[in-house]
């Protein structure tokens, strides 16, 4: 596709960005077309939302990517890494729209403008998710973070979202600033803003620079508030209670692919020559996360605020992976966020199959006796949970294994021990969930609602666990492929 | 040989996929039952030509099958078996077979998913005893606590969740320190082959931690005194059909699995240990003896039974490290190995049988107290005949099954030092007192109150499952031969593996 822009600007690789451009485009498209639909016709957004989705998705694919490609002046990179996490995003983000409709319009929030901020959210994580210089990966962190703050306070007559709002709000631009604070000493010690360049100038001397090692602190900090990583994970548990549960799902999917993206530029990708330094750090990080969303998980009653301590605790996972350093604990790393947001899409969808008109369905009791309700819900809700547990055949043992692997191949046998004796302590709040659904009498028996689109994705989502923990051959493949 | 030699798949698939089949039958129970029925006979039916095609003369892996699976951590689809795993995957269908028989009538709610879950932990289950590859076995292992899970929780009695998350946190955190030795070992040697992992050099330092975190995995699952808490909860909340295979199978892969990986992978930290193994195996035959003894509900009693014969099992594979020790003669080992699985499968028929005894009595009075019954014999003389058996079997009298692991390893302890044979021999009597105060209190004396009166005896059903049951525990007595017999080029390359030290020369 490039032979097509083969003069000026697009000289320069533009052609790199195309999914980009056309995801932009397809957002102001539905903004304005919003514009001239009525009420009843408003579901078309959605449609025409999810169909750019796929399409971006088909753009990006199709890239033959080979090795690292750098366009516009080194602003942009496409890699492996870069074209699967893309894909992703955009599959799950499709799939958060699909189970968001019937939500949104039994609370008479459907408008395009939740469409449109998801779109225009989407496109700031897939320009951060190829940002080969700092300023594009502020860029579209911004891009995604504005939007999100916009969509948790969606609901605007709700207190408790705008409450939330105002929370991830103050906390996010705290955290973006610090970001930006370390970014600017990174700056001023390599005298570069690309990646790259930073990269060669920490290997050549710099690496135990007093003043790197002070910016690369700040760059955790905001790292760390990004993905929710202890201490920095004060936000996450209110803000995935406050926000209606269909931007909740779009904040625990999408925004955590984005931000272990920009864990992976950062660190391993410009400053891996100083990985010591940074591996300490997020070593205390990993623990505490592992530790206090595991123990804070079990004394929640709110299944939304007992998902997002189990998000903590899971990202204590995903950075063992990363502070290992080794081209296998980074691959195990990216497989464990892909794995997690696959699962935790589904788990969100579960809630929000539940809900309706009036009932959020967002308390754990809310599951008491599925099984009985609905044997094929509560299965899939089983495959889900074990899965998050981690425990075999499903997706997420695979995860830990990678990273437990990761971990105790740098000879780091100590953190392995603690990673798999905080997951028992996890198991038992997944467990929990199980036990309601299975073991408990039903006190409500409402029959579940949902559209036919709605279940049938719901359904492949929690198969797709299963399936793919059963033959998990490609996505580590994949995985390993992305980074070499 | 049948299937293009993927009889072993067969058997491991078969139960898994007819179990999510049987899954959908939700609103018809009588299809559910008659299709878990088919598929568990079959399955049965398939597992015989691995005994009558079985080469008793090598201890080689044999229906070895082997596929690509995950090709970046080099694990496979490795599948075969010896003489140590296939008794156990004979008795895992046997008993699958005869719970569906027996679970006809007596499951309350959502038939189909009980039968469903488990025919899935019977494929499961027979996945355990015939992987090769580390990583297979651990998602055997780990995979089977799900439907076990929801079979105590569902179907179970009224403190059922506690005794359901309690199994599964018990046995969780133990499995999951083996995953981290697995991962070790893989990552020095470069391979998930059980094989490999065998002939792999560790210093005596790794050979230990290993030791103690595959200890962790399969003393609790065996369960050794101390860690054998959850099993009495568990046993008591089940269903009957959950306490049989809590009893027969579940038991038996702490056992296996000390056979196939920490006797093997880490024998000079077996030798170092063995005080411990075989200190805790003595506590459990005399210290969870006097406790069964005081038991007042029957399936406790049998729970705590259970311990203690499995405590034999754990000393007869360890006892012959103290032989070479004391002696410095070999001969012993492998009795103590053979008398070892001899008593796991017995345990598997008696303890099974037990608890379908408990199981046929529940049923008939919802009572699992001892204090409820007395006098059965009047009502129910064919089932008094077959709870008798039972519990002679249980005690060891010569004639069952029951008697010939025990004698095997009492035989192997006297090699070692007179103190552990008489030690163990304790069992005997008092497994004879439990046991058998258990029967005269429920069985003999006059009719105890008006449930009792009015219990009528064995149905076709009921006669047919445990008249099997007890064909099996009095063939294997008389006549244990055969068993052996297939056991033995297994255990003997074992007891060779036991002597090598594994120290990087």
């Amino acid at each position: 596709m490039n032979a097509a822009f083969d003069t000026g600007l697009f000289n320069q690789g533009i052609g790199y960005a195309a999914p980009e451009i056309f995801l932009g485009i397809a957002a102001c498209v539905i903004l304005l077309l919003d514009l001239v639909l009525s009420e009843e016709q408003r579901q078309w957004n959605g449609v025409l939302a999810v169909v750019s989705l796929l399409v971006t998705g088909v753009l990006v694919a199709a890239e033959p990517v080979t090795g690292r490609i750098v366009a516009m002046g080194g602003l942009f990179e496409l890699d492996r890494m870069a074209q699967l996490l893309k894909v992703v995003t955009l599959l799950v983000v499709a799939v958060v729209f699909i189970y968001s409709t019937d939500y949104l319009k039994r609370r008479r929030i459907l408008k395009g403008e939740y469409y449109v901020l998801g779109l225009f959210s989407t496109l700031g994580a897939m320009v951060l998710i190829s940002a080969a210089n700092l300023i594009t990966l502020y860029l579209g962190l911004e891009l995604m973070s504005l939007c999100l703050y916009a969509m948790v306070a969606f609901d605007r007559d709700s207190g408790i979202a705008a409450e939330s709002a105002i929370k991830y709000f103050v906390l996010g631009s705290m955290a973006s600033g610090t970001l930006l604070y370390g970014m600017s000493i990174i700056y001023g010690v390599t005298g570069s803003l690309e990646l790259a360049v930073i990269a060669e100038a920490v290997r050549h001397g710099l690496a135990d620079n007093v003043g790197l090692i002070f910016g690369i602190a700040f760059l955790i900090v905001g790292v760390g508030f990004k993905l929710g990583a202890v201490p920095f994970h004060m936000w996450i548990p209110d803000v995935y209670e406050g926000s209606p549960t269909s931007v909740t799902v779009f904040i625990g999917t999408a925004s955590k692919l984005a931000a272990f993206a920009l864990a992976m530029r950062l660190l391993p990708e410009a400053l891996g020559a100083s990985q010591p330094d940074w591996s300490q750090m997020l070593v205390v990080l990993s623990v505490l996360s592992m530790a206090i969303g595991n123990i804070v998980a079990i004394a929640q009653s709110n299944l939304k605020r007992m998902l997002a301590y189990s998000t903590i605790s899971h990202i204590g996972y995903v950075l063992l992976g990363i502070l290992s350093g080794t081209a296998q604990g980074y691959q195990a790393a990216m497989f464990y966020m892909v794995s997690y947001v696959l699962v935790s899409a589904g788990a969100f969808g579960m809630i929000l199959l539940l809900a309706r008109t009036g009932f959020e369905a967002d308390k754990i009791e809310d599951f008491k006796g599925l099984f009985a309700r609905s044997p094929w819900f509560a299965g899939m809700m089983l495959i889900l949970m074990v899965s998050l547990a981690g425990v075999p055949p499903f997706i997420g043992f695979w995860a830990k294994l990678g990273v437990v692997q990761a971990v105790l191949g740098v000879n780091m046998t100590w953190l392995a021990v603690v990673a798999v004796l905080f997951s028992v302590v996890g198991a038992y709040y997944y467990l929990r969930v199980v036990k309601v659904m299975f073991f408990d009498e039903p006190t409500d028996t409402t029959v579940l609602g949902g559209s036919m689109l709605m279940r049938t994705v719901l359904s492949i989502n929690a198969l797709l666990v299963l399936g793919i923990g059963i033959i998990p051959s490609s996505l580590l493949m994949l995985c390993q492929r992305a980074l070499p | 040989m049948m299937f293009g030699g993927h009889l072993l798949s067969v058997l491991i698939w078969l139960p898994i996929i007819g179990g999510f089949v049987v899954l959908f039958f939700d609103k018809q129970a009588e299809t559910a039952k008659w299709l878990s029925l088919v598929v568990s006979v079959l399955t049965f039916a398939l597992s015989i030509p691995l005994w009558t095609g079985f080469n008793l003369g090598t201890a080689e892996m044999q229906f070895v099958e082997m596929a690509p699976w995950i090709t970046t951590i080099h694990a496979q689809f490795h599948i075969g078996i010896d003489g140590i795993a296939m008794p156990l995957i004979l008795l895992t269908t046997f008993t699958t077979a005869l719970i569906v028989i027996s679970s006809w009538t007596n499951v309350a709610k959502k038939v189909a998913a009980y039968l469903g879950s488990f025919l899935i932990l019977e494929g499961v289950m027979i996945g355990v005893f015939c992987a090769l590859d580390a990583v297979l076995f651990y998602v055997f292992w780990e995979a089977m606590l799900i439907p076990m899970f929801i079979i105590i929780g569902v179907w179970g009695g009224p403190r059922r969740v506690y005794a359901s998350i309690k199994f599964f946190l018990y046995t969780f955190i133990g499995s999951l320190l083996m995953l981290v030795a697995l991962i070790y070992m893989y990552l020095k040697g470069g391979s998930y082959e059980i094989s490999a992992l065998q002939n792999m050099h560790l210093t005596l330092t790794e050979q230990t931690l290993i030791f103690l975190a595959f200890f962790s995995a399969f003393a609790v699952k065996v369960p050794m005194w101390p860690v054998h808490t959850w099993l009495p909860d568990a046993h008591v909340e089940a269903p009957t059909g959950g306490s049989v295979v809590l009893a027969a199978i579940m038991l038996k892969m702490g056992g296996y699995g000390f056979l196939r990986f920490s006797l093997p992978i880490a024998p000079d930290a077996s030798r170092e240990l063995d005080w411990l193994i075989i200190a805790f195996s003595l506590i459990a035959v005399v210290y969870i003896g006097f406790v069964a003894l005081a038991q007042t509900d029957m399936k406790k009693l049998i729970a705590y039974s259970s311990i203690a014969h499995m405590g034999f099992v754990t000393l007869g594979m360890f006892i012959g490290f103290q032989i070479v020790a004391h002696t410095g003669r070999t001969s012993g080992i492998q009795l103590g190995l053979d008398g070892a699985m001899v008593q796991m499968l017995s345990h598997g028929f008696v303890s099974g049988a037990m608890f379908l005894c408990v199981g046929v009595m529940y049923d008939r009075v919802h009572s699992r107290e001892i204090k409820a019954y007395g006098g059965v014999v009047n009502t129910m003389p064919k089932f008094a005949a077959f709870m008798v058996l039972f519990a002679l079997a249980n005690s060891g009298l010569p004639g069952t099954s029951g008697f010939v692991g025990e004698f095997m390893v009492i035989l192997a302890s006297f090699k070692a030092n007179a103190w552990y044979a008489f030690l163990a021999a304790i069992t005997m009597i008092l497994g004879a007192a439990y046991t058998l105060w258990l029967v005269k209190r429920v069985i003999f004396g006059p009719v105890g109150n008006d449930h009792v009166a009015h219990m009528t005896d064995l149905n076709g059903r009921e006669f047919l499952v445990l008249g099997l049951l007890a064909l099996a525990v009095i063939a294997f007595g008389v006549w244990p031969a055969p068993l052996v017999d297939v056991l033995h080029s297994s255990t003997e390359h074992l007891a060779q593996q036991l002597l090598m030290s594994k120290i990087a020369p």
